[in-house]
C-alpha cells in the first residue's frame, strides 16, 4: 500500500511551491475583490450616517483593515524571516522578502487614511501618541527591512541580517497593539475585542470585518504572486526556469 | 444609508475630501502594487529570456 501522506516539506522548494502558489493567486485574488465589492457596498452605501462623527466616520473601512493588515503582515514576515533563519531555508527568507513591501503600503495607508479621520474629527492630522507613534515606527521597520536587504550583496547573507531586524522588532507590535490600553491616548480604545460585545453598531462592524477580510485576501494574493516573481530572480540558474520560460 | 442623490453620495455630508482622499489613495497604492508586482515578474521573465539566449546563443 502506497504511503499516502503529504509530505508538506516538498513545499519548501522553491519549484514546487512556484507552481502550488501560481494555481492558488488567482483564488485569493477572485475573493479579494468579491469581498472588497461586497464591503463596499456595505460601507458606503448601507451602513447608517454615524450620530456623532456624520459621512467621515466611513474611513473606518479602509483604515481598520489597513492598520490590522499592517500588524499581521508584519508577524507574518517575521515569522518566516524566524524559519529562513533557524532552518536556513531560501524560500522562507524569500516570502519574508516578498510580504514586506505589501506590509508597508499597508502601514502607510494606515497613516493616509488615520491622517484623513483625524483632521475632521480631532483638528489634527498628526500628533505624537502611542498608537500613532509606534505605527510610524512600524513603516521605518519595514522600509529599513527592506533597505538593509537591499544593501548587503551577498542575497542569503541580506536575507539573514534582514531576519534579525525583523525579529527584534516583532516587540512594536504588541506595543501598537496595546498602546491604547497601556497609554493615554488620543487614538480610540478598541471597540472590537475577543471577549466583550463590540461597542459598534452591526451594520458597521460587518462592513468593517468583510473589507478587513477584502484587505487579507488581497495580501495573500499580492505577497504569493511576490514571491513567485522572487522565486524567478533568484533562482535563474537552474534547469527548471530554464525549461519554464522556455515555454513560457 | 441610501442616499438621496449622487451628489450627495460624492459630497459625503461634507466630508468628502477626507472620505474620498481615503477611498482614493487604497486605490491608488492597489494599483502601484499591482503594476509593480506584474512589472517586476515581466522583469525577471525578459532576464530569463535574456540569460537562455547568452547560454545557447540562440533563444532556448
Amino acid at each position: 500500500m502506497a504511503d499516502k501522506r503529504v509530505n508538506w516539506f516538498r513545499y519548501a522548494a522553491p519549484q514546487t511551491f512556484y507552481l502550488l502558489a501560481g494555481r492558488v493567486v488567482p483564488w485569493f485574488a477572485i475573493a479579494a475583490v468579491v469581498l472588497t465589492a461586497a464591503g463596499l457596498y456595505l460601507g458606503l452605501w448601507a451602513a447608517p450616517t454615524d450620530a456623532q462623527q456624520g459621512e467621515a466616520y466611513r474611513i473606518i473601512f479602509v483604515h481598520v483593515p489597513a492598520a490590522w493588515m499592517s500588524m499581521l503582515v508584519y508577524l507574518a514576515m517575521a515569522f518566516w524571516a524566524a524559519i529562513g533563519l533557524i532552518f536556513n531555508s531560501r524560500l522562507s527568507s524569500m516570502m519574508a522578502n516578498a510580504l514586506a513591501p505589501t506590509g508597508a503600503w499597508m502601514t502607510f495607508l494606515a497613516l493616509w487614511t488615520g491622517a484623513l479621520w483625524g483632521k475632521p474629527t480631532w483638528g489634527t492630522w498628526w500628533v505624537w501618541d502611542a498608537r500613532l507613534t509606534s505605527e510610524l515606527v512600524l513603516l521605518f521597520l519595514y522600509i529599513g527591512y527592506m533597505a538593509l536587504h537591499a544593501a548587503i550583496d551577498d542575497v542569503r547573507r541580506a536575507d539573514r541580517s534582514a531576519a534579525l531586524l525583523a525579529i527584534v522588532g516583532v516587540v512594536n507590535v504588541p506595543i501598537i497593539y496595546f498602546s491604547v490600553q497601556w497609554w493615554n491616548t488620543l487614538h480610540q480604545g478598541a471597540s472590537v475585542s475577543l471577549t466583550k460585545a463590540p461597542s459598534m453598531a452591526l451594520p458597521m462592524l460587518i462592513g468593517m470585518l468583510v473589507m478587513t477580510l477584502a484587505f487579507w485576501m488581497y495580501c495573500i494574493a499580492i505577497a504569493l504572486a511576490r514571491v513567485r516573481a522572487i522565486i524567478l530572480e533568484r533562482e535563474r540558474h537552474t534547469a527548471w526556469v530554464r525549461r519554464s520560460v522556455a515555454i513560457a | 444609508m441610501n442616499w438621496s442623490s449622487w451628489s450627495d453620495f460624492f459630497a459625503m455630508g461634507g466630508y468628502g475630501l477626507y472620505v474620498w482622499g481615503s477611498f482614493g489613495m487604497c486605490a491608488l497604492a492597489l494599483a502601484l502594487e499591482v503594476g509593480m508586482v506584474s512589472a517586476r515578474r515581466r522583469a525577471a521573465l525578459q532576464q530569463d529570456d535574456a540569460d537562455a539566449m547568452d547560454n545557447t546563443g540562440v533563444g532556448a
